[in-house]
């Protein structure tokens, strides 16, 4: 059992009692909500006649289902526009805020709650979403909810949980030029599988993980959960401090001071007990792109779609329906595949340093003939910024749409989305089948500098073998 | 269909279906276009929607011989994923009771303890088998006994697991947790109270 870690510490300084079932009621430091899997949480409080316990510790955006061309109410589909009304109504009625379209706040829920300075290091944070695994890049527990839990932290800012354990993914050595954060976490799941973290958090930590930005270390908790792994962690330094420092919701003044002495003091101890470690060697790890069906069917851009007698046997079935579903035969290098459609965005890789990075790829180049390719900012903060420093620009001279913030094509309940058996170079969290808004379209992931890369040959490239000045 | 679940879970027995293979996401179990609703009503139609379009009748959620069926066999990391509540709200909407598999993801179980529907394990080669019964024989009555921690037909039967935590609220009755939370509201204003973040840090640990 881990001892020590910062996850027992939040946990310990979190839990309210022990309930007669075994499980742990949990106090709810932040809790993030959005139109897609709330309306049936306040619809619930109601039937049960019950209020909204903490008003001031929900905070509300919409997310899932904005369209990202025109944004102009009322929505063209009918029941996007009956969602957002119906979450602008529970939130007024219940006091909580709503950071809706053109405040200014809105976007994707966790890219705009570190934006605010709402996630702080030592929090508990839940959200009806899996990726809120995110927020733990601060140093919070954080993990995705249903509804009927949704119901459950509005009425009781609580929840049960039981408690899970630690494995700590040992990073050591640094990346090398051209591989991001992302390759790092696909490398990772890849590595320990999509089941492989069921019943942990992960707790990155080494070296390579202490010199990442925060919005890099958020990449990489975001995708602790397609490893399987409700939480991923990283313990708060002085990298998460200086993020935080003059954000909306972050302390100031004494509280700052006070707050950062907290803050450092719940990094895991140097003797602290996980129940296990996994170590990795950054500089070993290349650019990384999925050609199956599941986050870790991944592979290194000099890799081949692996032989059926190289995989252990029970990976077998799966990838043969992966070989089916993708149309890719072994033994073809992932290098080359043709693609489709090119999205940059997501709560995974839509963040300011993601848009640059895409940015440095695209700058004087052309997304290939009959390749569309777009560019989905992560809230409405990151396009202002992204627009000031003229990224925006770069990307329409180079023939990508930029449209305005929201999930987009990660999982297309909004109007962008892949048609037939279209194959999408993407940004996103997830390959699964379905998963991008055709029932037979598909999805290689990758870093948002090899999407750029994809979109500017037409095929899956490495970013590494592109000169960083092209030729205008 | 019977009504759905309430008050203590002990006993679901009925037919069984299988639907194979590892990993099966909640994306699979219920596309994300269906989660334009503001009600679950709608939700059991829809169920593994895609999957069913694809098999053309031929799934096992369309087969007449699985009508009717309320224990659902799975394989690994079942519900992996999305944190969609509507996953198991469509399961259930359909007629799904229970779940047996090898494994379940972390959110998927948590949902479906949540509307009183237990996700029970067994070992791989034991969830091999039993498939391989229900497929031969979608007839047969099963029972799945949570007094016991066992999965039955009338002739065989083996063990299953579930943590003791969940095994016990869904025994007592108690996995509808809302009422249990609010009870201890004066614990929940305490701890709010030492809070550090809630309180400009001045507490002391």
């Amino acid at each position: 059992m881990s001892s020590g870690t910062l996850y027992d510490k939040v946990w310990d300084l979190h839990r309210v009692t022990e309930l007669p079932g075994g499980s742990t009621q949990l106090f709810v430091g932040l809790h993030l909500i959005h139109e897609v899997t709330s309306p049936q949480a306040f619809a619930a409080l109601k039937d049960k006649g019950l209020t909204v316990r903490c008003p001031e510790r929900t905070v509300a955006t919409v997310d899932h289902i904005v369209p990202t061309i025109s944004q102009q109410r009322p929505f063209e589909d009918p029941l996007a526009e009956e969602m957002l009304s119906t979450l602008e109504r529970n939130c007024a009625q219940h006091g909580i805020v709503l950071n809706g379209l053109g405040s200014g706040r809105q976007g994707i829920v966790h890219v705009i709650a570190p934006e605010l300075g709402l996630t702080q290091p030592g929090m508990t944070v839940a959200c009806g979403d899996s990726h809120t695994s995110t927020h733990g890049a601060f140093g919070a527990i954080a993990f995705g909810i249903g509804t009927s839990q949704v119901r459950d932290v509005l009425a009781s800012q609580s929840l049960a949980m039981n408690k899970l354990k630690v494995r700590r993914i040992q990073v050591n050595g640094q990346l090398t030029d051209g591989v991001s954060a992302k390759d790092l976490v696909l490398h990772v799941i890849r590595t320990l599988g999509v089941k492989g973290g069921v019943g942990y958090a992960y707790e990155f930590a080494g070296p390579a993980i202490e010199v990442l930005s925060m919005e890099e270390r958020m990449t990489i908790c975001n995708m602790a959960i397609e490893g399987g792994a409700r939480c991923g962690y990283v313990n708060p330094d002085q990298v998460t401090f200086d993020y935080l420092n003059g954000r909306v919701h972050a302390p100031r003044g004494e509280d700052w001071d006070r707050a950062v002495a907290w803050w450092s003091s719940l990094a895991s101890d140097a003797d602290a007990v996980v129940d296990d470690e996994v170590v990795f060697n950054a500089s070993a790890i290349a650019p990384t792109v999925t050609w199956g069906i599941t986050p870790g069917q991944g592979l290194g851009i000099d890799e081949s779609i692996p032989m059926p007698e190289s995989l252990e046997v029970g990976e077998r079935p799966m990838a043969e329906e992966a070989y089916r579903y993708m149309d890719l035969q072994p033994g073809t290098p992932i290098a080359g595949v043709p693609v489709d459609v090119c999205f940059i965005g997501s709560c995974t890789n839509g963040r300011l340093s993601d848009l640059r990075a895409a940015a440095a790829v695209a700058r004087g180049r052309q997304v290939a003939d009959g390749i569309r390719a777009f560019v989905v900012p992560g809230s409405e903060q990151v396009a202002k910024a992204a627009e000031a420093e003229g990224l925006d620009q770069v990307f329409r001279a180079a023939g990508f749409e930029w449209r305005e913030p929201g999930c987009s094509m990660c999982l297309a309940m909004n109007p962008d989305r892949l048609e037939g058996r279209q194959i999408s170079a993407s940004s996103s969290n997830r390959n699964f089948k379905g998963r991008q808004g055709s029932a037979s379209g598909r999805t290689l992931l990758m870093s948002p500098a090899m999407v750029a890369a994809a979109a500017v040959h037409g095929r899956v490239t490495d970013v590494r073998s592109l000169s960083t000045q092209p030729d205008l | 269909m019977s009504s759905f679940p309430s008050g203590p879970i002990q006993l679901v027995e009925g037919r069984a279906l299988v639907v194979a293979g590892e990993d099966i996401d909640t994306d699979r179990i219920i596309p994300a276009r269906f989660l334009k609703c503001v009600s679950f009503d709608a939700l059991g139609d829809q169920v593994f929607a895609d999957d069913r379009k694809e098999l053309n009748g031929e799934h096992p959620f369309d087969q007449a011989r699985f009508q009717g069926a309320l224990i659902l066999m799975v394989n690994g990391n079942f519900g992996c994923g999305s944190s969609r509540e509507h996953a198991p709200q469509a399961l259930m909407r359909w007629g799904i009771r229970a779940v047996v598999g090898v494994s379940f993801a972390e959110i998927f179980f948590g949902n479906c303890l949540a509307l009183g529907i237990p996700c029970m394990t067994a070992a791989p080669d034991q969830i091999k088998a039993i498939q391989a019964l229900v497929q031969a024989d979608p007839s047969r009555s099963w029972s799945l006994n949570l007094e016991e921690m066992k999965l039955s037909t009338e002739e065989e039967s083996w063990e299953v697991a579930v943590d003791s935590g969940p095994g016990e609220m869904l025994r007592s009755g108690r996995w509808d947790a809302t009422s249990q939370l609010l009870d201890n509201g004066p614990q929940v204003d305490a701890l709010m109270e030492h809070m550090p973040y809630l309180n400009g840090f001045q507490a002391v640990l």
